[in-house]
């Protein structure tokens, strides 16, 4: 039984055989294999090596009558794939050390390109090019028997990949995969979308995950608690089992509240929207329960496409959701990514500390070309109901004034090609950044609404990456400094009578919602997925219980004694959760 | 009956020594006959018919190496590699 712990990114359970995807642009991992499943892996050795000479083949065939290098090296690696040492060098390894064949192939032809780039002759040491390019031959048509697997499942899997790409993702039999882990990937990876779009568990960040994994492995992934386990033993699959099926009870029980207002038990009402990635998502966040959009992260637009996102793919995007929820709130954030993460700009040179370089809005702010085509496709769309925009990663009032006057621009041009837009369309900002927290008051004087991002107010503010093992457990909600800071941001928002919501992995937690609704947050924005079990919550409190527990909090001075302190609160009220 | 086993010494003369093309064109050579093969330089001994193993050998302008063949057709095998190594020169230009 082996037990590792990722980041959630979708919830749920899945129990089943695992199905191992690699790439050839990674590393393949060592991957153990049954005795029993040595003649199979043979096999597919002998079978790539025969797809691979009748490729070479007819790439020869076509040179045919030209004397040219090109023919020469095709001919060099038909003769490497008919020389029986060669190819028994690879299945000795299979059958010796119990490996699959992928990693036999990429394991012995990179001993042997080593080998030729170590001779101290030109002609022979450049010849470990050669021996790359029939190993990336061989593993394409290994790998790409996979890919027949995956597109022809007969029975229930769960997919452990190094991170799938869009094209891996859109060749899957859906019906019968069942969860996602992958060693990759954050909350906005593509796994993540795919996962959460399908409504299925997924759990990413798992440091060589694939390397323990063989692909008979009985694998559970918990996409509650982001934790995965492989080859359970008989007590923990048990237990799992168990719990799976009080979630799937559990469920079945809340889809009977979905169109019970979210109201506390006395009397008020607070307002649950879904954070979304793509357009389709608004669909699930209704079916949910929730009565608008708080986050609509538009990152989707500039990393699938590989170009620049024109004007109409923002304009249909933002205007499917705003028909979707009518006159419901649609609030709209703007790129958000770092200048390293989009693709179709000239590649930057590396930034040292990117995390607290050239992002988001800083970025749009010294692209304004790019800046205002995502604001004007908005504006367009601000017509179809309550759209909202909304600035993420500001710093300080400076930049806050001087988006707003971008998007002022951005009127004006509209205005002069008589375009209609909402002109009151509501303006708000994302306060993620500690600076931003502690002079909420400030920038509450120059704009509608606020909305706590509290994945990235964390970090800052406690200066930990949840991604860094060694670091990891110091991130936590649960610290007072997070506390006495939301507070001033909660206290600063309903002083200037301001919008204010929570859209963080918070606000879909079950042990922190008591907690803000204590603080005074009256809209949480969250997961689509999870809004029913948080409305179940909200349903079963009184304002002045959360009160009287907030106020405890108050007086509390650790990570720990809050944490504890908040479950047990939780548990009382919503046992099933837990 | 013991089977026949040749053997011979040849060197190599071409300038780029026993590279892609002339490896080549020597395991194809090899391979044409019945009889293992066997070519050693001073220090590993290797198959004849193999091109990977050809290649590690690293033989570069003057070296020399030992051809044994041992088989029905041994003589006709060493002969054969002599001739493309020492007489055709791979087809490609000695060293002078």
């Amino acid at each position: 039984m082996d037990i590792r712990k990722g980041i959630a990114v979708s919830p749920g359970i899945a129990i089943a055989r695992s199905m191992v995807i690699d790439s050839r642009d990674y590393r393949i991992p060592r991957r153990s294999i049954l005795p029993s499943q040595r003649i199979k892996e043979v096999q597919r050795v002998h079978e790539a090596f025969g797809k691979a000479i009748s490729q070479l083949a007819a790439l020869e065939q076509a040179q045919v009558g030209r004397e040219n290098q090109i023919k020469d090296i095709f001919a060099v690696h038909v003769r490497f794939l008919h020389d029986e040492s060669f190819q028994k060098r690879i299945t000795d390894y299979v059958e010796n050390e119990l490996v699959t064949a992928e990693y036999a192939v990429s394991t012995v032809l990179r001993e042997i390109a080593s080998q030729f780039a170590s001779v101290d002759d030109e002609y022979i040491s450049e010849r470990a090019a050669d021996i790359y390019d029939i190993e990336r031959r061989l593993l394409t048509h290994l790998l790409g028997d996979v890919r027949q697997e995956v597109e022809h499942l007969k029975e229930e899997v769960v997919i452990v990949a190094h991170e799938l790409t869009p094209t891996q993702t859109a060749g899957f039999n859906k019906t019968f995969v069942k969860g996602f882990a992958t060693e990759a990937g954050g909350r906005t990876s593509h796994t993540a979308i795919i996962a959460r779009s399908l409504g299925l568990p997924a759990v990413v960040a798992l440091e060589d995950v694939t390397s323990c994994i063989t692909s008979e492995s009985l694998v559970i992934i918990d996409g509650n608690r982001g934790v995965v386990i492989v080859d359970p033993d008989e007590q923990t699959l048990q237990e799992y089992r168990d719990y799976a099926r009080e979630l799937t009870r559990f469920e079945v029980e809340l889809s009977g509240i979905r169109d019970k207002p979210a109201v506390t038990r006395d009397g008020v009402e607070i307002e649950l929207l879904g954070n979304i990635e793509f357009p389709n998502e608004a669909v699930m966040a209704r079916e949910k329960g929730g009565v608008g959009i708080g986050l609509y992260r538009t990152e989707f637009l500039y990393l699938y496409s590989g170009t620049e996102p024109a004007e109409e793919d923002h304009y249909e995007a933002y205007a499917e959701v705003a028909r979707h929820f009518e006159g419901r709130p649609v609030v709209i954030r703007t790129m958000d990514l770092g200048a390293d993460k989009l693709p179709f700009t000239a590649r930057q040179p590396g930034e040292a500390n990117p995390v607290l370089g050239l992002r988001s809005i800083r970025y749009c702010l010294q692209n304004l070309i790019m800046f205002k085509t995502q604001l004007r496709a908005v504006l367009r769309a601000s017509v179809l109901g309550d759209v909202r925009v909304m600035f993420p990663m500001i710093g300080n009032l400076q930049e806050l004034r001087q988006a707003k006057m971008i998007l002022r621009d951005v009127m004006e041009d509209l205005d002069e090609y008589a375009v209609p837009y909402n002109p009151d369309i509501k303006v708000g900002i994302m306060i993620e950044t500690p600076s931003a927290a502690l002079t909420a008051s400030l920038l509450a004087s120059d704009c509608d609404f606020f909305s706590i991002g509290t994945n990235d107010l964390i970090q800052y503010t406690l200066a930990v990456d949840r991604g860094n093992e060694h670091v990891a457990t110091l991130y936590s909600a649960a610290d007072p400094a997070i506390f006495y800071l939301l507070r001033s941001v909660i206290h600063d928002a309903n002083k200037a009578r301001i919008g204010l919501s929570v859209c963080g992995e918070v606000a879909s937690d079950p042990e922190y919602i008591m907690l803000l609704l204590g603080m005074g947050v009256r809209t949480l924005s969250l997961a689509p997925p999870m809004i029913p079990e948080v409305k179940q919550i909200v349903r079963s409190v009184t304002i002045k219980e959360c009160n009287h527990l907030a106020r405890k909090v108050g007086t509390m001075d650790s990570q720990r004694q809050i944490k504890n302190f908040l479950r047990d609160a939780t548990t009382r009220i919503i046992p099933e959760a837990f | 009956m013991s089977e026949p086993v040749h053997e011979i010494e040849v060197q190599i003369r071409n300038i780029e020594g026993l590279h892609m093309r002339p490896a080549m064109q020597f395991v194809d050579t090899a391979s044409r006959f019945d009889c293992e093969i066997q070519v050693t330089n001073e220090e590993t001994s290797v198959d004849a018919k193999s091109i990977m193993q050809m290649t590690m050998l690293a033989a570069t302008c003057g070296t020399k190496l030992r051809i044994k063949a041992k088989g029905r057709d041994a003589g006709e095998a060493v002969e054969a590699l002599r001739t493309l190594v020492e007489v055709k020169m791979f087809g490609e230009t000695p060293a002078v």
